[in-house]
C-alpha cells in the first residue's frame, strides 16, 4: 500500500497540513490518528480563547478543531482513526509508516512523504525526582483535565499545583469552577511559563496565590496525597531551608513542562534540536531526512494553536511541492540560523535562499522576561530587521516573518538577536 | 472455619515461591494478603538481580538459597513465560589496596559454588564494557548473574501455584495467630482460618508475626533503598549489572539494565523505624545519582522517569531465618537480599520440610507451565499481525510509551490472578510505565477496569484501599 502523503497525527497540525497539502494539488493524503476523534487535545480544552488569530473570534478548543475536521471532510481527506503508529522507517528514499489498529491490524504503509504531527507529552513527576511517597492524586494537568472535561469527575478536592504552564493555569481555573480548593500555583522559575492572560484569567480573577521561585519538596500520604511541602528556591533553584510550607491537600497536579513527542523521528533518524526536543528543520520544515515535515508541538511547544495551524499550513504545502517535484530541491547554500541575545532557537535552523518562497516564518522563545526589548535580525553583520517590543516572556512564542527580499547573495549566516533596548 | 493444610501469609515473592513449590504437592493451600494484589510490598521494589551468589558467607542459608536459586531460573522463566536474562555482572574497585579485597570475593564465590566468575584488570573490565569509569582499578566478572522482573517472577510463580489450585485471600490482614490443639488459628480481617502448617513469609512484619507463637524472638528492621529509573534510551549504557566493591566510598550502589530496557541506580542503605516508610527523600535521589557516577562514566541523569523506594527486612541475626521455628510454624524471615534470587530455593526447600511433616503425597496432576500477557511490542510483525487478527483488541494501543494493547490490558484483568487496581495493570503490562508516567493511558485503564470489574470509576484504586484516584462525578446522566 502506497500513500503520496501520510501525516502522523490528527490534531490541529495533522489536520491543517492535510488540508493544505491537499490544496496544494497532492490528491493522495492519508491521516493516521491515535485517538477515536480527529481534532487532538483540542477536544479536551473546552475552555474559550482558541482563534482570535485565525478567525478573529473566541473559540472553545471543540469548536475550533471542528472547524478544521469538517473542512477536511468536504476535501474528503481520508482518515484512519484509533489507528497508532509504531514505527517509522526509510530504505534507500522509501519511507515506511508501520501502523496498528483494531480494524486494520497491522499495515506497513509506503509514503512518498511523511508529516509529523504528533504533538506532545506533559513532563512527568519522575523526571522532577520529586522526593516523597506515591500515593494516588498526583496527576499532570493535562490527565486531571481530561478527567473533568471528558470523564466527567473531579480528580480531588483541595488542590496544589506545581508549576504554572498554560495547562496547569487553566486547570487552576477549572478545578475552581468545578468546587475544588486551589490553593496555590508554585513555580519553580522566578517567572511564569504560561499565557499572561492565562495567570490574570485563571489565577488573579479567583484570588489564587502564584508563588514563584518555589517548588515541591515532599508529598505525603501513603495511598492517597495527604500533603505537599513547598519551599522558597534560590537562584540556582535549590530549596532555602527555613521556607518550608506544609500545605495539607489531597491533589497535586503537575504542569511541568511539555515534551515534543519524537520517538518515531528518533526510530527514523531524524536530527533532533537539544534545545526544543523537535526536529531541526530548513525553511521548508523539512527534517534531516528528505521528504519529512514537521509542524505543531512534536517540532516545537507552540503558545497558540493558531500558530501551530499556521505553521502546519506550511508544513502541508511543503510535503505537496515535495511529492510533486518527486524529491527535495537542490540548494546551493543553506544558511544556518542563530539564536542570539535571549533567543533561544529558532525553528527553521536553515534558510536556502533559492528554495525559500518570498516569505518564511522565524519562530522563537526568549529563555527570560525582557522589558522594553527589541528583535533584530541580521545577515551576518547586516541589520536586516529591527522592532520594538514592550514585554518578551518565555511563556510566549515571538516570530518574525523573513523576507527574500532583504537578501543580497553572499550571505554566510542570519542571527536572530532578542535584548533589551539598552543592550545595544 | 475453613480449614487448610497450610496457610503461606504473605504473596510477595517468597510466599509465592513457596505456594508453587507446595502445590506439587497434594493439600487445601492458601496464601492471604494483606494487600489487592501479589507482590505489594518488599518484593516489588528492588535491584531486580538474580545474583550470583559470591557475595554470602560460605554455610549460610543466604548462600545456599543463593546458589540454588540462581541455577533454577533458567528453568523457571521457561515454565513461568517470564523475562530473565544472564546479563552477567561486574563488582569494581577503585583502588589498588582494595584488589585483594576482590580476591576474597571470587575465593568466597567458589566456596558458595558459584562458577563463571573472573578477575580483571581496570582495562580489561573497560574494555568489556565501555562505560565503566576511568577510576575503575579492577572487577571481578561474574557471568552468571541476571536480571529479572521481580513483579514478573512473583506473579508467575503465584499464577502457576493458583493454576494448580492454590487459593489466595487478598486485602485479607492477618491479625493474630493462636495454637488450637494440633493445629493453628489464623485470625484475619476476614475471619478465623485453620491449617495444620503455616508459613510465615510476611516480609517486614515476619518478627511481628514469629514473635507471637516463638519463644527465641526475632528482630527486623527495615532497611530502606531509594532508586531511579531511567528511560528506554538510556537501557544500553551498560549491558551488565555494576555493584561497587563496598570501600573507598563507602557501600555503593549499583547500575544494572532492567529486562524491560531501562537503567536502574541504586539502592541507598538506610534503617528506618517504620514499616511503611517508601518515601523517597531528595538526600537519598542525591545519593543514587552521585554513587551511581563512581562507578559508571556519563550517566544520562537527565533521563530519570521515576524514582522509588524498597525496604528490605533484615534480620539481627544476618541470615535468613528458615524452617520450622515452632510445631508447624515455618519461618522464611529476615529475606533481604539476595532474597529475590533465593526465592525459588526457599520455596523449595520449605515445601520439602512441609510435605514431610504434614506427609503430603505428590501432585501427578501438577502443571508446571503457565503463560503470561503477550508483550505485541516485543514481536516480529508477522506475529503480532497474526495475534491481532486473532483478537483485535491488540491493535488498540492505549498506553503509547510502551504500546501497550487494549488486549493485553484485558488479559491482565481476567487473568489467573487478575489485575484489579491501576497499579496491577501497570505491573502486568507496563501500561503506564514509560516516559509520560501513565499521563496518556491512566484514564483510558481506569475506563476498562471500570467496565470489566463493575466498578464505578470512583471506585477505581491505584493500589490500596485508600487509594481512589477520582473522587466523585461532577455531571452527566447520574447527577441527581
Amino acid at each position: 500500500m502506497k500513500h503520496d502523503i501520510v501525516i502522523i497525527g490528527g490534531g490541529p497540525a495533522g489536520l491543517a497540513a492535510a488540508e493544505a497539502a491537499r490544496e496544494s494539488g497532492a490528491q493522495d493524503v492519508l491521516i493516521l490518528e491515535r485517538e477515536p476523534e480527529l481534532g487532538g487535545i483540542l477536544n479536551q480544552c473546552i475552555h474559550s480563547g482558541f482563534g482570535l488569530h485565525t478567525f478573529k473570534e473566541e473559540l472553545t478548543g471543540p469548536e475550533y478543531a471542528a472547524r478544521f475536521i469538517e473542512k477536511a471532510e468536504q476535501l474528503e481527506i481520508p482518515h484512519w482513526l484509533s489507528t497508532t503508529v509504531v514505527d517509522l522507517s526509510r530504505q534507500g528514499d522509501s519511507l515506511f509508516v508501520t501502523c496498528v489498529s483494531r480494524e486494520r491490524g497491522l499495515q506497513v504503509v509506503e509514503a512518498g512523504a511523511v508529516v509529523l504531527a504528533m504533538g506532545c507529552r506533559e513532563r512527568p513527576r519522575g523526571a522532577l525526582n520529586i522526593p516523597g511517597t506515591r500515593p494516588a492524586g498526583i496527576f499532570s494537568a493535562g490527565t486531571a483535565q481530561r478527567l473533568v472535561n471528558l470523564e466527567g469527575y473531579l480528580p480531588g478536592r483541595e488542590v496544589v499545583i506545581l508549576g504554572s504552564g498554560d495547562i496547569g493555569l487553566i486547570m487552576a481555573r477549572r478545578m475552581t469552577l468545578e468546587g475544588a480548593k486551589v490553593k496555590c500555583v508554585a513555580e519553580l522559575m522566578p517567572y511564569s511559563g504560561g499565557l499572561k492572560r492565562n495567570i490574570v484569567q485563571c489565577l488573579d480573577d479567583y484570588g489564587i496565590p502564584l508563588k514563584l521561585s518555589h517548588t515541591v519538596i515532599d508529598i505525603q500520604g501513603k495511598e492517597r496525597v495527604t500533603g505537599v511541602t513547598i519551599a522558597q528556591v534560590d537562584e540556582h533553584m535549590k530549596p532555602i531551608p527555613g521556607t518550608e510550607e506544609q500545605i495539607p491537600c489531597d491533589t497535586l497536579l503537575l504542569s511541568v513542562g511539555l515534551i515534543p513527542e519524537n520517538e518515531l523521528s528518533k526510530a527514523v533518524g531524524v536530527e533532533l534540536s537539544p534545545v526544543t526536543n523537535g526536529p531541526k528543520v530548513n525553511e521548508s520544515l523539512e527534517t534531516s531526512i528528505p521528504g519529512v515535515f514537521a509542524c505543531g508541538n512534536v517540532l516545537h511547544v507552540h503558545d497558540l494553536v493558531d500558530y501551530v495551524s499556521e505553521e502546519a499550513e506550511q508544513a502541508g504545502r511543503h510535503a505537496a511541492a515535495f511529492v510533486a517535484a518527486g524529491g527535495r530541491e537542490q540548494a546551493a547554500e543553506e544558511l544556518p540560523v542563530k539564536p542570539e541575545g535571549a533567543a533561544r532557537y529558532t525553528v527553521p535552523v536553515t534558510i536556502s535562499p533559492q528554495r525559500m518562497e518570498d516569505q518564511v516564518v522565524i519562530r522563537f522563545r526568549v529563555g527570560r522576561n525582557i522589558r522594553k526589548g527589541v528583535v533584530k535580525v541580521y545577515a551576518d553583520d547586516k541589520l536586516l530587521y529591527s522592532r520594538k517590543r514592550p514585554v518578551m516572556a518565555p511563556g510566549e512564542m515571538e516570530q518574525v516573518v523573513f523576507q527574500k527580499a532583504w537578501l543580497a547573495g553572499g550571505e554566510t549566516v542570519i542571527r536572530v538577536v532578542a535584548e533589551e533596548e539598552e543592550a545595544q | 472455619m475453613e480449614q487448610y493444610d497450610v496457610i503461606v501469609v504473605g504473596a510477595g515473592v517468597v510466599g509465592s515461591g513457596v505456594a508453587r513449590e507446595l502445590a506439587r504437592r497434594k493439600g487445601r493451600f492458601l496464601v492471604v494478603e494483606r494487600a489487592p494484589d501479589v507482590c505489594e510490598g518488599t518484593s516489588k521494589a528492588n535491584s531486580a538481580i538474580i545474583h550470583a551468589g559470591f557475595d554470602a558467607e560460605p554455610g549460610t542459608m543466604k548462600a545456599k538459597m543463593n546458589v540454588k536459586g540462581n541455577r533454577m531460573m533458567d528453568q523457571l522463566s521457561e515454565e513461568l513465560d517470564i523475562p530473565f536474562k544472564r546479563v552477567g555482572a561486574f563488582v569494581v574497585c577503585f583502588a589498588k589496596e582494595e584488589l585483594p579485597k576482590l580476591q576474597e570475593l571470587y575465593d568466597r564465590g567458589v566456596k558458595n559454588g558459584v562458577t563463571g566468575m573472573r578477575l580483571l584488570t581496570g582495562e580489561e573490565a573497560r574494555a568489556l564494557e565501555p562505560n565503566l569509569s576511568e577510576e575503575v582499578e579492577g572487577a571481578l566478572l561474574a557471568e552468571t548473574s541476571g536480571i529479572v522482573c521481580p513483579f514478573e517472577l512473583t506473579l508467575g510463580m503465584a499464577e502457576s501455584a493458583s493454576k494448580n489450585g492454590v487459593e489466595f485471600s487478598f486485602d485479607t490482614e492477618v491479625t493474630g495467630l493462636e495454637r488450637q490443639g494440633e493445629d493453628w488459628v489464623l485470625h484475619t480481617s476476614k475471619g478465623d482460618l485453620e491449617a495444620r502448617a503455616v508459613v510465615n513469609a510476611a516480609g517486614v512484619y515476619a518478627d511481628w508475626l514469629h514473635n507471637l507463637v516463638c519463644e527465641k524472638k526475632l528482630h527486623i528492621t527495615p532497611r530502606r533503598g531509594e532508586y531511579c529509573l531511567l528511560d528506554r534510551t538510556a537501557g544500553g549504557h551498560v549491558s551488565r549489572t555494576v555493584f561497587q566493591l563496598p570501600g573507598k566510598y563507602g557501600k555503593g550502589v549499583l547500575v544494572s539494565p532492567t529486562v524491560h530496557g531501562n537503567l536502574l541506580l541504586g539502592p541507598t542503605a538506610k534503617d528506618i523505624e517504620e514499616k511503611e516508610d517508601t518515601a523517597t527523600t531528595a538526600a537519598g535521589l542525591a545519593e543514587v545519582l552521585e554513587k551511581s557516577a563512581l562507578g559508571v562514566k556519563n550517566i544520562p541523569a537527565r533521563q530519570v522517569i521515576t524514582s522509588f523506594s524498597g525496604l528490605r527486612a533484615h534480620e539481627d541475626g544476618d541470615d535468613f531465618v528458615l524452617g520450622e521455628s515452632a510445631p508447624g510454624f515455618f519461618d522464611a524471615a529476615g529475606i533481604e537480599s539476595p532474597g529475590l534470587t533465593s526465592a525459588p530455593a526457599i520455596g523449595e526447600y520449605l515445601a520439602e520440610l512441609i510435605g514431610e511433616k504434614l506427609g503430603l503425597p505428590e501432585n501427578p496432576d501438577f502443571d508446571p507451565i503457565r503463560k503470561g500477557v503477550p508483550k505485541l511490542k516485543e514481536m516480529e510483525p508477522e506475529q503480532r499481525a497474526e495475534m491481532i487478527r486473532e483478537n483485535p483488541a491488540y491493535g488498540q494501543i492505549v498506553c503509547r510509551c510502551e504500546e501497550v494493547s487494549q488486549g493485553e490490558i484485558l488479559d491482565a484483568i481476567h487473568g489467573i490472578l487478575g489485575a484489579k487496581t491501576l497499579d496491577g495493570v501497570k505491573r502486568r503490562t507496563r501500561a503506564g510505565m514509560g516516559r509520560c508516567q501513565a499521563g496518556f493511558c491512566s484514564p483510558r485503564v481506569m475506563d476498562l477496569l471500570s467496565k470489566e470489574l463493575g466498578l464505578d470509576l470512583t471506585q477505581v484504586r491505584k493500589s490500596g484501599n485508600q487509594a481512589q484516584i477520582v473522587l466523585e462525578k461532577t455531571r452527566g446522566e447520574d447527577q441527581a
